[in-house]
């Protein structure tokens, strides 16, 4: 054997079959949030041939971006959550809690004035940080698993609104939270719903993947065990993120009511469930350690558009739901394919610690 | 030499099965210790106490003399201790950059990394160089670690722990899935480390390399050491012996 420097060792010429550096194009379009991008863009393009008139106005575009802008903020949150390989069903419940603790607040205050309005935001987003924090709490700290303690906590967040209320929705809110965020557009033309929801999407963005909190919750997801080893406060992590998840939920909640006038207490059992789902689609695995805010964006548009041209085209609605199914699956289908191939790719080469199994491809690239 | 890192009676139990049964360990600064046994012996389980990673049930450690408590992987790092740990515990989904700096990033001047925003440029820039006094063979260092070889991830997590090391560094069998060269730039990595001042600890089940790189080999036996050999005036044999029972020292 010559001797090989380390400096010409790490400089000199890769082999043929090592793996080079991706360039930056090939990442992007491997990612799974742009080929869902290419996805929505033939499904918008394919309802602009079938009924240009109706689906290819701007007055349409607006109304699919309103019904994605509530949902789109709690879908921030939810991507933090299942990229530490958690999970959290209770955000529709919490909605319903905040915006029914935020509503009797606002009644019992007399119900008009920007002040009343601005407190009742400030409860709804107190009521959902709590059900966060204890939600966060009881997963970090009591090590039960998030798919239990959330399930818990939704029937507990319901039931509390419902024991408030009596079951009965409470109506009506401030004229200015309904006629400016539930209503009123910026120009006359952009929702101030979907404004918001824009904001909470860059802060989320920024926050996931510029910051040093994003990058523990990718670590946390990743390997909890590494993160805890290389000094990562893994607990506090997911109990900020938990939190994180049930202000989202407390500020739809508000959002919520300002746009309906309704608490619709029976009317966002599906809640948690579609944003999932949008989470899932837009390249968020499951599993933990991968996902990106912009795929969740997209991913939510997926559904909204479908259920948009189908209506315009007269199919029976019912049909969105059957078809987001199948999108469901097919994402996690193509997550699991990739993560397989990953592992496969990894462990053929981690078992390599007993040197005589080695595939004689690997040895002859790390002797030479 | 007062040691820079020094374990007395160590133990520690997993239900019935006693890993570490009252071991001792010292290592000095500047110096190679190698630690042998047999599979299951209690190294990597002495390793994770040592690291703060694993809790003990009773013995005592002192740091340069001093009685200390490395109940976190947080208290050891404060006493400039650094670790390979056999299952390299990087994070799969980083790359090689963002597990060099994981828990320690370098943030941007200012508000902005008051605010939480990492000086990329710079942390790429080190993660470099410590790879090329490795002579590392990463050269993707933008792509998820688990994507890369078994290799490559060991080359990956033994730069980790040489460049933050300032006391002493922990080496869980680093050279298990490497080739010869870069098993032989980690041996060299070692005697560097070790000629910065630093205490090196070095697992293998490589006997050659024991025997050329450490100053003295300690035996672990069923979670106890059971002999101490200065690395000049052994043999192969001996070491063989040590470790199966068959030969005991009466001192160790
Ligand atoms: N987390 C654990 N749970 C149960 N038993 C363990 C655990 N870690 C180690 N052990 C046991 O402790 C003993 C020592 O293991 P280890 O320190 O890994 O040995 P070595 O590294 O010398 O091969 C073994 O019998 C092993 O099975
Ligand atoms: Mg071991």
């Amino acid at each position: 054997m010559t001797t090989v420097t380390g400096q010409q060792q790490a400089a000199g010429p890769a082999p043929a079959d090592e793996e080079r550096p991706k360039t930056a194009l090939q990442r992007l379009l491997g990612a799974q949030a742009v080929q869902i991008l290419g996805v929505l863009l033939i499904l918008v393009i394919l309802f602009s041939i079938a009924e240009s008139d109706a689906f290819l106005s701007v007055n349409n575009f607006r109304n699919i971006v309103v019904n994605v802008s509530i949902l789109a903020i709690i879908g921030v949150a939810m991507t933090f959550v299942i990229i530490t390989g958690g999970i959290d069903l209770s955000v529709g419940s919490v909605l319903v809690f905040s915006g029914v603790v935020a509503a009797k607040t606002m009644e019992s205050l007399g119900g008009e004035g920007v002040g009343v309005a601005l407190i009742g935001a400030l409860v709804a987003c107190v009521a959902g940080v709590c059900w966060g924090l204890l939600n966060g709490v009881l997963i970090a700290k009591a090590k039960v698993p998030p798919l239990i303690v959330t399930l818990g906590t939704l029937g507990m967040a319901l039931g509390g609104a419902q024991i408030i209320t009596g079951g009965i929705d409470v109506r009506g809110a401030p004229t200015v939270l309904t006629d400016n965020i539930g209503f009123g557009r910026l120009f006359g033309q952009i929702p101030y719903l979907s404004l918001i929801a824009l904001v909470v999407v860059v802060l989320g963005a920024v926050l996931l993947h510029r910051t040093r909190f994003g990058r523990y919750t990718y670590a946390v997801g990743s390997n909890d065990e590494a993160a805890r080893r290389a000094g990562v406060k893994v607990d506090r992590h997911l109990i900020l993120i938990y939190t994180l998840a049930g202000f989202c939920a407390g500020l739809a909640g508000i959002l919520n009511l300002a746009f309906f006038a309704s608490t619709t207490i029976a009317g966002q059992s599906n809640t948690a469930l579609n944003v999932i789902a949008g989470v899932v689609i837009g390249g968020t695995s499951l599993f933990g350690g991968i996902g990106t805010i912009a795929g969740t964006v997209v991913g939510l548009f997926i559904p909204a558009v479908l259920q948009n041209g189908f209506v315009i085209m007269g199919v029976q609605p019912f049909w969105q739901q059957v078809v987001v199914g199948a999108f469901l699956i097919t994402a996690v289908y193509v997550d699991q394919v990739r993560r397989a191939s990953a592992a496969r790719g990894a462990s053929s080469r981690r078992s390599l610690s007993s040197r005589f199994s080695r595939p004689a491809g690997a040895r002859r690239k790390e002797a030479q | 030499m007062t040691p820079a890192l020094e374990a007395r009676g160590l133990r520690r139990e997993f239900g019935h099965v006693r890993a570490l049964d009252g071991v001792d360990f010292d290592v000095d600064p500047g110096e190679v210790v190698a630690l042998i046994g047999d599979n299951g012996a209690g190294k990597s389980t002495l390793v994770k106490a040592l690291s703060g990673s694993l809790a003990v049930d009773s013995g005592e450690l002192l740091s340069d003399g001093r009685p200390v408590t490395i109940d976190t992987p947080t208290a050891a790092r404060a006493l400039g201790i650094e670790t390979v740990y056999q299952d390299l515990a990087l994070a799969p989904h980083l790359d090689p950059v963002q597990n060099m700096y994981l828990g320690r990033e370098v943030m941007k001047p200012g508000l902005l990394g008051r605010l939480g925003f990492m000086d990329h440029a710079e942390m790429r820039k080190h993660t470099r160089t410590a790879f090329t006094d490795l002579g590392a063979t990463v050269r993707d260092f933008a792509a998820p670690v688990g994507s890369m070889s078994g290799g490559q991830r060991q080359q990956i997590a033994v730069a980790r722990a040489a460049a933050w090391a300032s006391r002493v560094i922990f080496l869980d069998e680093p050279t298990a899935a490497l080739g010869v060269v870069q098993t032989r730039n980690v041996l060299d990595l070692i005697r560097r480390v070790r000629d910065r001042g630093i205490a090196v600890v070095f697992i293998s089940h490589s006997m050659p390399h024991v025997i050329e790189v450490a100053d003295r080999i300690q035996v672990l036996r069923l979670g106890r050491r059971v002999a101490t050999y200065d690395a000049k005036k052994t043999s192969m044999e001996e070491l063989v012996g040590a470790m199966t029972g068959a030969i005991s020292q009466g001192a160790a």
